[in-house]
């Protein structure tokens, strides 16, 4: 089954936490990344991301696979968006679900974080002085 | 000569203005095909920085060129 998805249209949240509902569930963490108006200082306006689709879904999943081997979690789902986003969209979200609260925040940030730092995704802002560019961070 | 396909994301397709090409290559392997493609498209980006990905699975620079296959340049990636 796929967990983690990448999205080129907005999605809804609530169908999302429905789909990990477990009785054997008494914890429920969830992150959302939002599009924010400022980065580095430089003042935002919108941005976009691109993705080597293939490979962002294919690390997406084993991020995810990871996940439920390292933390006692009953299940766990991420998406991503791709394209143009404005100020405030929502960009990421990540949903775990887990027998106990630890285990759902630990394993939220593992999933958010991997996926940040090895899901081929990039993210091209559009600054208000009229500039754009891609982030191509140093780590 | 092997010809493979490149694909291009981010930085290095605004630089290369394709987001793919077909390219023929005699290069030993990824790390000497990215050089030369360096010097043709002037990447900004220093092959330390960088990924490389061969048919949709992340492969290592010192692999050989294989005829046909897709070879994929990942930068620094931003997502989240």
């Amino acid at each position: 089954m796929k967990r983690f998805n990448l999205s080129d249209k907005p999605f809804g949240i609530v169908p999302l936490r429905d789909a990990l509902l477990d009785a054997h569930a008494g914890a429920f963490a969830s992150f959302e990344g939002w599009v924010r108006d400022h980065n580095d200082g430089r003042a935002v306006n919108g941005l976009r991301y691109e993705a080597y689709a293939a490979l962002a879904e294919a690390e997406g999943e084993r991020v995810l696979d990871e996940a439920l081997e390292k933390f006692e979690i009953v299940d766990a789902r991420c998406i991503h968006r791709i394209g143009d986003l404005a100020i405030g969209d929502l960009a990421v979200w990540v949903g775990v679900s887990a027998a106990h609260r630890d285990a759902a925040f630990a394993a939220c940030r593992y999933i958010i974080d991997e996926v940040k730092g090895r899901a081929p995704i990039w993210k091209h802002e559009r600054y208000a002085e009229g500039e754009a560019g891609w982030l191509h961070p140093e780590n | 000569m092997v010809r493979v396909t490149v694909l291009y994301f981010a930085s290095l397709r605004d630089a290369a203005a394709v987001a793919s090409e077909s390219v023929e290559s005699d290069a030993a392997d990824l790390g000497a095909l990215y050089e030369s493609l360096r010097g043709r498209h002037g990447f900004a980006l220093p092959i330390n920085r960088l990924r490389v990905a061969v048919d949709g699975a992340f492969a290592r620079w010192s692999d050989g060129l294989r005829e046909g296959s897709e070879i994929a340049f990942i930068p620094p990636v931003s997502g989240g």
